[in-house]
């Protein structure tokens, strides 16, 4: 893979998963090593042997899940692992480094306060502090790695000036993402990967969307919506009045109140963290709600209790697939009983029926197209897409009323999204109400007949899919005031 | 050179790995003599005589190894649920202390009623005992380790106190024995539990017993539904609650199951072997730590839970039997050690394979 970039450029890597952008960036910031080639920095030579390495050359990353200690403050962390002047004296000297922050964080746009702690930070904040820290240590090369997952529209806008003034101060800026339009808004140029290779380097002025996505799937693929169309029939989920308390012990779930019809795909929209997660927990039983009323196709639901969901009819896919939505390390048949294995035909009262398991499995297996060596292969082998599959095949499989999706594309390539669009899409055909959790307006706008938005664990506003705009739900999703 | 992780993982290699780890045990077992001035082959030839080959070698054998049979499967069916039972040792205690209460209180009944109920009694007190363990575990998140191997304790000195420091059922206040030096009472002849023997080799009812649980060990986590939620839990606890297990009842009933069969250990140790209740034998036996050691080496396989404590119980056996001034004090728990030591390791190469970097060195394919 040959890959280069200026100074004062932002730089976009574009790929599906699997396309070598993470393993790329790993590389240069010295976490792996090259296996043959040669990395040229400013016109020398280098070789990393750790990433101390590549931070000392200038070249520092912003994860995707960030490196931040929750219980320090924001100053503390950015001079964190630093090893020159103030960050290496026995003593804090937190006044100092407190200064140098706001000064940076004042000079870029970052506005973030030195002296607050982690934990307190929404994650658009707590992004800031990793640019901050970057650019604390006088890094030459940023390389983000799809910072604007966890953002709302206005968030990545306030992040795309940020990264233009980095630029401009002669920084490179390496900016992973998968998704094309911001790509095109942010990047002077454009790298395509594709399974390992850089297919092709553009400038963003040339580039459209859908050039982007042809090069990087490697086929032409269909983008916008095709929603709309489905006969819409009685209410299948309703929601009362729900409240429901989160991980902390607060209530994260404040009073809502919706309805699923049958064929019907409601979205959820909101930043990640606004209680969506724990609503669709509370659906699916996962959490008890502290208030309110569940009705499933007209069956009242006590609630907190996922066996007596799952008899309703609620089918769930969990945000966190590998851990809750599977077993990872168990086999893919074993996985696919998940839920029926109580029943027959793959049990007989006490007893397993292992052939019968085998069976239903290989036929799902091949039924939605899930890619693995056999049956027998632990689930955590599978690729990201390949596991959504498993659990879109299980959950339908069982025949649900009611599917309840919580980001069921997140980390999935072009290609995986939109098979997982297209088994959504199928589902609601058959007559199912899709629940669509999702924090990607793109998502949410393709796919939904209707949206409802999420902020702070309230249904701040609803919108008809056909009419909605970005701005318009950004702005929602910001807690912004509804204009009607 | 690179250590990676198997993406499949041989099914030769679950054998052959404990093989070569024995062997190599062995050999630094030989380092071990030859530095202390032993000769090696001699001293092994010795042992292995002594735990398998003398006359009534393999009955006693049979006698060492069947309470860590029962210890071993106790933990290894807790450790299916990634449940760490360390108090298969306490509760082995406590089915001895019920299984010999019962067989007091029962003394003139027929003899399968009373060693039905010894099984029966000895099962149900260790699985009073796990479940408390359990319960903490299951509802409050306790750590099981710490609290199952803190009962252990508490069990001993139970036990203790009822034939050292009171004048309880149990205690055996009347013989002269009793007088000289405080012991349990002895039980009646219908508690004695049957055995076969089979050309010269003794084979107790607790050991058949061991192995008709490690059947039914098998049996149940292979194919029913119980263990199938056992194993889902066991691997993510959260993917067990999503699908509707559940996890609470389950994690208690693993605990009580784990309890029960090291009961069932103690309850044979009173029928099988020492007909009364007897406090110093079993708490210096160590059979429920060593229980842990069988299991870990069995790779908390049931079956091979079973051969590892046949092969464990030899290897006491001989130390048992040679100890004496001529034969190197310490050897058998030397060689139990390194075995341990080797079979651990050697895990590493069930999980992981060692790759020879083709730059530098144009090696073969390796041997992994």
């Amino acid at each position: 893979m040959d890959f280069e970039a200026a100074p004062g450029e932002v730089h976009a890597l574009l790929g599906e998963n699997g396309a070598g952008k993470t393993t790329l960036s790993n590389i240069l910031t010295g976490l792996y090593r090259p296996d043959e080639g040669t990395i040229v920095l400013f016109g020398e030579s280098v070789e990393f042997n750790s990433p101390r390495d590549a931070l000392d050359a200038g070249i520092a990353m912003v994860h995707q899940h960030f490196r931040l200690v929750s219980p320090f403050t924001v100053a503390e962390n950015v001079v964190l692992g630093d090893h020159r002047d103030i960050g290496r004296t026995f003593l804090l000297r937190t006044r100092e480094i407190e200064r140098r922050v706001e000064d940076l964080s004042q000079r870029y746009g970052l506005a973030v306060d030195p002296r607050a702690r982690i934990w307190q930070l929404s994650l658009g904040e707590q992004q800031r502090v990793e640019i901050l820290k970057a650019l604390y240590q006088d890094a030459r090369i940023l390389i983000l790695d799809e910072p604007t997952a966890v953002l709302t529209p206005q968030e990545a806008n306030a992040l795309f000036e940020t990264i233009r003034a980095m630029a401009e101060d002669g920084r490179t800026v390496i900016f992973i993402s998968h998704k094309l339009h911001e790509v095109k808004a942010v990047a002077d140029r454009v790298t395509v990967l594709r399974r390992g290779r850089s297919i092709a380097t553009v400038p963003a002025s040339e580039a459209t969307p859908r050039s982007l996505a042809a090069l990087m799937v490697g086929r032409e693929i269909e983008l916008g919506r095709q929603n709309g169309g489905r006969a819409i029939g009685a209410v299948c989920v309703e929601l009362a009045g729900v409240w429901a308390q989160g991980d902390r012990g607060v209530p994260a779930v404040k009073d809502v109140s919706l309805a699923v019809g049958g064929g019907e795909i409601v979205a959820v929209a909101g930043v990640a963290g606004n209680g969506q997660r724990e609503l669709a927990e509370t659906i699916a039983g996962m959490r008890a709600p502290i208030e309110g009323r569940i009705t499933v196709a007209g069956r009242n639901l006590k609630g907190g209790d996922p066996r007596e969901a799952i008899g309703a009819g609620v089918a769930y896919v969990p945000e966190d697939r590998l851990g809750t939505g599977v077993a990872p390390g168990l086999s893919v048949a074993s996985n696919v009983v998940l839920k029926s294995y109580r029943k027959p035909p793959v049990s007989r009262g006490p007893l397993l029926l292992l052939r019968k398991i085998r069976e239903v499995a290989t036929s799902l297996m091949e039924r939605y197209d899930v890619r693995a060596s056999g049956p027998d292969v632990p689930a955590w082998q599978l690729s990201g897409g390949n596991l959504q599959k498993l659990v879109l095949a299980r959950e339908f499989s069982g025949e649900p009323v009611v599917l309840v999706a919580a980001s069921p594309t997140r980390g999935l390539d072009v290609a995986g999204i939109e098979t997982v669009h297209t088994y959504l899409r199928s589902a609601a055909e058959r007559g199912v109400g899709v629940l669509l959790i999702s924090e990607d307006l793109d998502e949410i706008l393709a796919l939904a007949d209707r949206i409802v938005v999420m902020y702070e664990g309230a249904v701040v506003g609803e919108r008809d899919a056909t009419s909605a705009t970005v701005e318009e739900l950004g702005l929602l999703m910001a807690g912004g005031e509804e204009s009607v | 050179m690179r250590v990676e992780r198997r993406l499949e993982q041989p099914r030769w290699l679950s054998l052959a790995v404990p093989l070569v780890s024995i062997v190599v045990a062995f050999v630094f077992a030989t380092i071990v003599l030859v530095a202390t001035h032993h000769p090696p082959l001699h001293t092994f030839r010795r042992l292995f005589d002594a735990a398998f080959l003398s006359n009534g070698a393999l009955s006693e054998t049979v006698v060492a190894a069947t309470p860590l049979a029962f210890t071993g499967l106790a933990a290894a069916a807790a450790f299916r649920m990634r449940l760490f039972n360390i108090g298969g040792e306490g509760q082995l205690y406590a089915g001895a202390i019920t299984g010999a209460t019962v067989a007091l209180l029962l003394a003139g009944a027929p003899s399968p009623i009373v060693i039905g109920a010894m099984v029966i009694a000895g099962a149900a007190g260790g699985a009073v005992l796990a479940a408390i363990p359990g319960i903490l575990r299951a509802f409050f998140s306790t750590n099981e380790i710490i609290t199952s191997l803190m009962l252990n304790y508490v069990v001993a000195l139970i036990i203790d106190y009822l034939i050292f420091d009171s004048h309880s059922y149990l205690r055996d206040t009347k013989g002269f024995q009793a007088s000289v030096f405080p012991q349990g009472k002895i039980l009646p002849n219908e508690a004695s539990w049957s055995s076969w023997t089979i050309h010269g080799l003794a084979l107790p009812l607790g050991a058949l017993l061991a192995v008709l649980l490690a059947v039914a060990l098998w049996g149940l986590y292979a194919g029913t539904r119980f263990g199938f939620e056992v194993k889902v839990i066991g691997d993510s606890a959260r993917a067990g609650r999503y699908a509707g297990m559940r996890t609470r009842r389950k994690i208690l009933a693993v605990m009580c199951l784990s309890g029960a069969i090291a009961g069932i250990g103690g309850a044979s140790q009173d029928g099988d072997f020492r007909h009364q209740l007897d406090p110093r034998g079993l708490t210096q036996a160590n059979y429920g730590y060593t229980g842990i050691v069988v299991a870990a080496l069995a790779r908390y396989n049931p079956f091979a839970v079973v051969l590892v404590a046949f092969l464990l119980g030899g290897l006491q056996n001989a130390g048992f039997t040679l100890q004496g001034a001529d034969f190197p004090n310490g050897l058998v728990g030397v060689l139990q050690g390194l075995i341990l030591f080797c079979a651990l390791g050697g895990e590493l190469f069930v999980r992981y394979r060692v790759r020879f970097d083709r730059r530098r060195t144009p090696a073969p394919e390796p041997v992994s």
